[in-house]
């Protein structure tokens, strides 16, 4: 870590958003990391996801579990809600803020430790749940805070830095993911802000759960030539299943485009998300076709990337217990709690 | 913020754009890799040094005045610029509206004040001087006129055994620094301890004696002559009354140099300044001094165009001294033989499709009293007393011609510098001459080629200490520019001699130096090394690093991620990267802060001190700074 912290000065020409905020205005503490660690850059991109976005602060809440990744929340989003919760768990707190108040915005960002070994069964609920949450996984294939033992995302083919050699096979979240029911699955690289950008902007507007798989090299302990997440492997083996636009607003669309190439999705919020599709790309609609083609570039030695799946007409936890639409801090008390008479009644009607 | 459809950004290549790795083929147009070994290059990143006429290192000798060695500062500086208790106090600071800090926050670095730090408190440094040779070379020197240009010269020839001479009308030297100069900015101690370092090198003065001849100095047969006579002619106002009142209306140069050498002691009670730069000034600060009790500055045009520096006019404004801005003078008027007014036409400015201005009058007129005017509208080099049948040419405009980098003149052995070379200009110029001329009149006389230039010194080398250390203080410090304390205006006016500034005492000069950026201390890229994983683009405070796919200057200057903007700055471009892009920094705004490479896991970047010296003629002149050159 650095001795000096990074200067609040700017540069002047710093272009602001609709809020008047600077791209600086989203970040927090600076990093402890390691310098060149992926999971910087994806804060980098969570932070210029939401100043894109307009997103005000306040109305974030960024839950994470324990590790490497899971300490990245102080490094963005500065004055938004924050909660660094126990190994594994950000699932279950995010599930409890989100039925509290269900009008914040929801990120998730866990590591391939705190969700696919200690929370994988929290991870897998939340998924069944559809929680109204962006969960980013950032998957970089080993425990880095415990000096970068295997973790379970690390790929069989894949020795340790000192060249021991990972006996058991990778779990892929992805596929997990859209097997559980998300209505949102992506994977992307750290290295690679263009892509990623704009999947974490698709992410934030989707309603409903959104996972985001991003490779994100540990240049400690799995940065080394014979890694599988490396910076160097994973450029060299990177697929793109097509490109994603994030249109904020669908009033804006002003450009006419090929209908052969292009889909358009509609979110929730008003938004919209234009994939370009590529030649031999699936149909991002299809479950079936995107858990193929996940499995058919890993068995091509490859990585998928990009905009995996999407369901545009899940509903999200809210919509399934129908619950109030209001947050609880805005429902009055009396309503919130009506009394020992409103309990009588109910339990009369029990009996 | 995208208003349209936000666009996918020229995306990293990967498999679905044909997974264009590997070095180029030099088929991808756009810009070349910058040439970093080109010294002037990163001299240019240095704003301060490089808008500085005599390219003085200022980021080191700011670092060296934080460490309170205020001689090893004083010393970079004299032999940069040979008077920096004088440029620490008078020089029109070209590094300041250059100062990179000026472009993060409103205010540049204080750096004139900063040397001025450096020569109060730098202590004997007499022991560290160069030692004049005790043998002559045999080569004989002229200089005319005492100023700083000529001054230059004779400390830059004399260690190589020329024998100097120099010639001043003025019974002491130092030229418009002595005469022009009054002593509430520039005391005489100052001026004199700087002017007769030079002098005690060897000079033999001839002061006190006005050349009226070029033809008979040449006749002496020198091995070369240098003329620093100055601009001396103060401009004249051709308009009724002028004559009628002669007795009260004085050119305020020469009013100036007659204050300096006391031969003027008191002035009217309502004096009328006209003219709006530095001359003008200092004439209306002095007469206020002097008894002046109504004192006012009139120009022709609107203040914002005024000449003088702002500062210079703060200080005017400060110690009450009202500017009126548009008005032109019409007539001084007369009664009795005696001048009681000018009377002046209100002007309005107005600016053409190209922005040039034209004053044009109001028809409105307006009548100052006054009791005596100061004349301050500009100044010419005039030479009557250099004839012109001696092989010296002079342009349509009376200017002798002169080469911009050699300093000679149509005449071998004759060189121009200062004022005199092309007109006013500041101290600071004049000392950049000297040195030019310098190395001409060496090679001159040594039989060499004039027009080959000795080429400047320059060294880079790594600042790491350890993963997170460097040997420079590279936290940025968010201070505000710090001021300058001031005398107590009461007894200030009340003597010409009480130094107005204080400067900076130890305490405050120390917060002062700390917001230098360290400019000089270069970010150095290694394209061999990189692993792109943006470490360096997302840390950046400024955003001046970027990762992108190359292209033409304009359109890769637009596409940035904050658009480079500021033709004036470069961009620098690495070579091609594994993924096929570059590393695009723009040298904008950048705070040397360091945070890159300490974010960089591979040492691609680093942060490396660039010293850059001009060379001079002397080596000895030059020690100093060859300490710190391979």
């Amino acid at each position: 870590m650095s001795y000096i912290q990074k200067p609040a000065a700017h540069h002047p020409a710093l272009p602001k958003n609709k809020l008047g905020h600077t791209r600086r205005d989203y970040e927090a503490s600076m990093s402890t990391l390691c310098a060149g660690c992926g999971h910087d850059s994806i804060t980098a991109a969570i932070i210029e996801a939401c100043y894109r976005m307009d997103l005000p602060s306040h109305r974030i809440a960024k839950v994470s579990g324990i590790g490497c990744s899971s300490k990245s929340p102080t490094y963005f989003l500065g004055r938004s809600h924050g909660f660094n919760s126990v190994h594994g768990r950000m699932p279950s707190v995010s599930t409890g803020a989100n039925l509290a108040n269900r009008d914040l915005v929801y990120i998730g960002v866990s590591g391939d430790g705190d969700t696919a070994s200690i929370g994988l069964g929290q991870f897998c609920h939340a998924v069944r749940r559809q929680l109204n949450m962006t969960y980013i996984v950032m998957n970089n294939g080993c425990y880095g805070l415990t000096k970068g033992q295997f973790s379970a995302t690390n790929d069989k083919s894949s020795p340790s830095k000192k060249g021991q050699a990972n006996p058991f096979d990778a779990i892929d979240l992805c596929q997990m993911a859209i097997s559980l029911g998300a209505g949102f699955v992506a994977r992307s690289f750290s290295g690679d802000k263009a892509q990623m950008v704009p999947l974490i902007e698709a992410a934030l507007s989707y309603n409903g759960f959104a996972f985001l798989d991003i490779l994100s090299p540990c240049v400690t302990f799995n940065n080394h030539t014979t890694s599988t997440k490396s910076y160097e492997y994973i450029r060299d083996h990177y697929q793109m299943t097509g490109r994603l636009d994030f249109v904020p607003q669908m009033d804006d669309i002003k450009v006419e485009y090929d209908t052969g190439t292009s889909t358009d999705v509609a979110m929730h919020d008003g938004s919209m998300l234009r994939l370009h599709k590529l030649d031999d790309s699936h149909d991002v609609r299809s479950s079936d076709e995107a858990l193929m083609a996940i499995r058919k570039s890993a068995a091509a030695n490859e990585v998928a990337t990009g905009l995996l799946y999407i369901n545009d007409e899940q509903r999200d936890l809210h919509d399934v217990l129908a619950t109030d639409g209001r947050p609880l801090n805005s429902i009055p008390m009396s309503e919130l709690c009506p009394g020992s008479d409103t309990l009588a009644k109910i339990n009369k009607s029990l009996a | 913020m995208p208003s349209e459809v936000t666009p996918a950004p020229a995306s990293l290549p990967g498999k679905a754009r044909g997974n264009a790795r590997g070095p180029s083929d030099g088929q991808i147009p756009g810009m070349p890799p910058t040439d970093i070994n080109n010294p002037q290059y990163f001299h240019k990143v240095v704003d301060c040094q490089w808008a500085c006429p005599a390219h003085t290192p200022v980021p080191e000798y700011i670092r060296l005045i934080a460490q309170r060695k205020y001689a090893a500062a004083y010393m970079l500086n004299w032999e940069s610029n040979v008077f920096p208790g004088i440029l620490g106090r008078v020089c029109d600071r070209p590094c300041e509206p250059a100062c990179r800090r000026g472009r993060i926050e409103d205010k540049p670095v204080a750096i004139c004040r900063l040397k001025r730090v450096a020569a109060d408190y730098k202590g004997d440094v007499d022991g560290m001087m160069p030692v004049m040779p005790p043998e002559k070379n045999g080569k004989r020197i002229a200089l005319l006129g005492a100023g700083p240009a000529s001054l230059t010269v004779a400390r830059d020839l004399l260690p190589l055994g020329y024998d100097i001479t120099l010639y001043e009308k003025d019974p002491a030297g130092g030229g418009l620094m002595r005469t022009n100069i009054p002593s509430f900015r520039l005391p005489i101690t100052v001026l004199d301890e700087e002017v007769d370092r030079v002098v005690n090198l060897g000079v033999h003065t001839k002061f006190g004696q006005e050349i009226t001849s070029l033809k008979s100095v040449l006749d002496e047969n020198y091995d070369s002559v240098f003329v620093g006579t100055g601009a001396p002619r103060g401009k004249d106002l051709n308009i009724t009354g002028r004559a009628e009142a002669d007795e009260q209306i004085h050119i305020g140069i020469d009013w100036l140099t007659s204050v300096a050498f006391k031969h003027t002691e008191s002035v009217g009670k309502k004096v009328i300044v006209i003219g709006g730069g530095n001359t003008a000034m200092d004439c209306c600060r002095t007469a206020l001094r002097l008894g002046g009790e109504d004192v006012r500055v009139t120009v022709r045009s609107p203040k914002a165009d005024m000449k003088a520096s702002d500062w210079e006019i703060e200080e005017a404004e400060h110690e009450g001294i009202p500017i009126f801005d548009n008005h032109n003078p019409k007539e001084f008027v007369v009664e009795d033989g005696k001048l009681v007014g000018v009377k002046f036409e209100i002007m309005r400015a107005e600016y053409d499709d190209t922005g040039r201005r034209k004053l044009l009058p109001t028809g409105e007129e307006v009548t100052f009293e006054c009791d005596a005017v100061l004349m301050a509208i500009g100044q010419d080099n005039a030479f009557p007393w250099i004839e012109r049948d001696i092989g010296l040419d002079f342009n349509e405009w009376e200017q002798p011609i002169v080469d911009k980098t050699t300093m000679m003149s149509t005449r071998p052995g004759v060189f121009f510098g200062g004022d005199s070379a092309w007109g006013p200009e500041n101290i600071i110029w004049a000392v950049a001459h000297g040195h030019a001329a310098a190395i001409s009149i060496d090679k001159h006389c040594s039989g060499g080629d004039i027009a080959d230039r000795p080429a400047p010194g320059s060294n880079l080398v790594s600042q790491k200490m350890g993963i997170h250390e460097w040997s420079y203080d590279n936290d940025y410090d968010a201070q505000h520019r710090t001021a300058v304390p001031h005398a107590d205006l009461k007894i200030s006016l009340a003597n010409l001699a009480v130094e107005v500034e204080l400067g900076f005492d130890e305490k405050l000069a120390l917060k002062e130096a700390e917001r230098c950026l360290n400019c000089d201390v270069q970010t150095v890229f290694t394209e061999s090394t990189c692993i792109e994983c943006d470490a360096c683009m997302d840390i950046c405070p400024v955003d001046c690093i970027n990762f992108t796919e190359n292209d033409a200057e304009e359109p890769l200057r637009a596409a940035l991620r904050v658009p480079a903007l500021n033709a004036d700055q470069d961009i620098y471009v690495s070579d091609v990267l594994n993924t096929g892009r570059v590393m695009v920094k723009d040298e904008d705004v950048c705070l040397h802060c360091g945070l890159c490479a300490e974010r960089c896991p591979t040492g691609a970047w680093d942060m490396q001190q660039y010293f850059y010296a001009e060379t001079q003629v002397s080596k000895v002149t030059h020690a100093h700074h060859s300490a710190y050159l391979r």
